[in-house]
């Protein structure tokens, strides 16, 4: 059967508005960015299909773990976009009221437990997510997204084995986008694959092609059958790319060519969709005009919210340290401005 | 409640953890404890609970609770720490070991950049009532990275709650506590303290032999004094409270009344019995096993002397480790450790 043949039309068309509300939420960040009003920022422009495709699979309770790079998984996972934009610009009507950022991106309610903007770091906080799951009886799958460079760090392997002998839920996701910051996957990547890794663990690696979300889709859906069905965790290898450099300031074509960049946006995800539910016949153009307006006009309405909405006030500083702050000698200082 | 001679019930450190961790896991079902060889034997029915904890801590709880909830672990402190942070951020209560504190090296991103910052960094949306055992603390012989203290380290992170028990008493109602709590709890059990009773036969309350087999909670972020006096204040944590308490007793033959603070909590610290201790006695000694440079005794240090400056009357005095790692040989430990008389000629150098 050809892919995307057998996807519904509603999902077809979900997977379509959650690609372009990425694409236009980060256009946007970087319009903040240019205008001074956020900083930090890792573009996920390119990559949008690799969590599209997974998270069509899943569930409200189902969690999501990030990275550095992370706004792509959140939108994906369903939070709030006007939260978000709110979290970037520091606004205490963000996600996180201001306090994280967008490194650190979280909304439990969604099943969004957050993004971490060390590397590597968010791998074995998943694998204890699922471990909740497994031992309150629970089918919720638990799926972490890293990438090529988190791919060297003790705490996947760790992580790899914890969830093979247990047998845990846990979707592992590389978004190889072929560059740890400015290092190539050819030179830090010994073997060549990542997903070759998984048979050391007793469980399946997948390669896919990150790019189109139809085999994205389909390779998330049986990895997520295998993690509600007791089965184990599965390793899905996304051969990806990001259009832009590492962050906001890097300037990528210090370490890539013009050609290598043109190849990779050639195979666009937005476009090969859009081309696949014309092609089928799924919607017409007007249809995804439609779309492409709608999501334009919820990522306005998003900077809108955040520029209106107000920064957190000062004593909320001291909230959330603990659920239960005693006051001491260093709050004191703070509190009295001294 | 007072305890006659009759009904004693003296438990060792240990023990004390034990009843703890059996007791909270029979009331919530959410508590499960995980680790290297908190059983031993894994997978094998004939051979389990082989272990039951390094330090037999979790001995027989596999029997009772079974291995889901008393779970083996292979020796991978990242993986198994940062799933009981993923664990306790889903909405369960994991206890997990890290059999020496040194080994914090290999999974400290998952303490000190995940459990102690997510509840902050994500806007108090998601919480994290995890709880890490751990053993500290040199005498055993055992070399320089089976040994540190290191609470000092832990107490440096906002977000963390550190807890420093010193006899079977506080351990069991400091671990109880510390799995009740919200927020990620470090517990620091000294090894030297581990297979000990209580310290004293004449008293019925927290430093006495007594422990009481009904759960209870001694309250983080508070210290209790171990001992009055209206001489010099002596400060310990964990193991140095008796060697605080041996050096009030010398101190006594010699005619001088020492207060003992038992500081029980490092972080939140209790900074009121501290000053209020320090503003009776006017004199301070700091005793602390954990490296001199940037510690809790330069923290303590720094407390007296910016908030009670005008009433000491000798500058505040520590007694610690030296800056060196720890030694092997035991002519050499025994060099390093804190002890009885060195705190006796501090408390004489200020009660001079």
């Amino acid at each position: 059967m050809a892919k995307g043949i057998g996807i519904d039309r509603r999902t077809l068309l979900w997977m379509y508005e959650t690609m372009v509300t990425i694409r236009r939420f980060e256009e946007q960040c970087k319009r903040e960015a240019d205008a001074g009003k956020l900083s930090g920022m890792h573009s996920s422009v390119g990559q949008e299909a690799v969590p599209t495709g997974i998270c069509a699979h899943l569930r409200t309770d189902d969690y999501v773990l990030g990275n550095h790079r992370s706004h792509h998984h959140c939108i994906a996972k369903g939070v709030d976009i006007n939260e978000m934009m709110a979290e970037l610009l520091g606004k205490v009507t963000g996600t996180n009221r201001g306090k994280g950022g967008t490194m650190h991106i979280a909304d439990i309610g969604k099943g969004m437990l957050g993004a971490n903007g060390v590397v590597g770091s968010n791998i074995p906080v998943t694998t204890g997510a699922a471990l909740s799951a497994k031992l309150k009886g629970e089918d919720t799958v638990s799926v972490v997204f890293f990438g090529d460079g988190a791919s060297g760090q003790g705490a996947l392997h760790e992580s790899m084995n914890l969830a093979g002998i247990w047998k845990l839920g846990v979707i592992f996701v590389c978004e190889n986008n072929r560059y740890a910051e400015a290092t190539p996957f050819e030179y830090s990547v010994a073997g060549g694959s990542i997903a070759a890794r998984a048979a050391g663990y007793g469980f399946p690696g997948v390669r896919a092609d990150g790019q189109d979300v139809l085999e994205m889709y389909e390779v998330a859906g049986e990895a997520v059958r295998r993690a509600r069905a007791g089965e184990g965790p599965t390793l899905i290898e996304a051969q990806t790319y990001r259009y832009l450099g590492h962050f906001g300031a890097d300037n990528p074509l210090l370490y890539r060519s013009e050609e290598e960049e043109a190849r990779y946006r050639a195979k666009d995800c937005i476009a090969g969709l859009s081309a696949h539910i014309l092609e089928e016949g799924v919607a017409g153009e007007a249809e995804l005009s439609a779309i492409d307006e709608r999501a334009l006009a919820a990522v306005t309405a998003a900077s809108r919210f955040a520029d209106e909405s107000a920064f957190p006030e000062d004593r909320e500083l001291f909230a959330d340290v603990y659920n239960d702050y005693a006051s001491g000698r260093f709050t004191r200082h703070a509190e009295s401005g001294a | 409640m007072s305890e006659t001679r009759e009904n004693l019930r003296a438990l060792t450190f240990t023990q004390a953890v034990n009843e703890a961790l059996r007791q909270e896991m029979e009331r919530d079902g959410t508590v499960f404890i995980m680790g290297e060889d908190v059983a031993g034997g894994a997978g094998r029915a004939d051979f389990e609970d082989a272990w039951g904890g390094p330090f037999r801590l979790t001995k027989g709880l596999i029997g009772e609770f079974g291995p889901d909830r008393v779970r083996d672990t292979p020796i991978s402190e990242a993986g198994f720490i940062g799933a009981g942070v993923g664990a306790a951020a889903t909405g369960m209560r994991p206890i997990v070991d890290l059999m020496f504190v040194g080994f914090f090296g290999v999974c400290g991103d998952q303490i000190m950049n995940n459990a102690a910052k997510m509840h902050y960094m994500f806007g108090g949306k998601v919480g994290v009532p995890l709880t890490i055992m751990t053993s500290i603390g040199a005498g055993t012989n055992s070399a320089a990275q089976h040994s540190e203290t290191l609470y000092s380290i832990f107490a440096h992170f906002p977000g963390l709650k550190c807890v420093c028990p010193s006899g079977p008493y506080s351990a069991k109602g400091l671990h109880i506590a510390a799995i009740r709590d919200d927020d990620p709890v470090i517990v620091f059990n000294h090894a030297l303290l581990m297979g000990r009773r209580g310290a004293n036969v004449e008293r019925d309350d927290v430093y006495g032999l007594h422990v009481p087999e009904d759960p209870y909670v001694l309250p983080i972020g508070k210290s209790l004094v171990a001992r009055e006096g209206a001489d010099v204040t002596l400060i310990g944590t964990g193991y140095t409270t008796l060697v605080c308490c041996e050096a009030a007793a010398q101190l006594a033959e010699q005619g001088y009344s020492a207060e003992v603070v038992d500081l029980l909590s490092i972080s939140p610290l209790d900074e009121e019995t501290i000053l209020e201790s320090v503003m009776k006695t006017r004199k301070v000694v700091i005793v602390d096993e954990d490296y001199p440079r940037c510690s809790v005794a330069s923290d303590l240090s720094a407390l007296v002397a910016e908030e009670a400056f005008d009433y000491l009357d000798a500058p505040p005095k520590r007694v610690t480790a030296p800056h060196t790692p720890v030694p092997y040989s035991q002519p050499l430990e025994a060099l390093y450790l804190p002890n009885r008389e060195r705190v006796v000629s501090a408390a004489l150098s200020v009660l001079a």
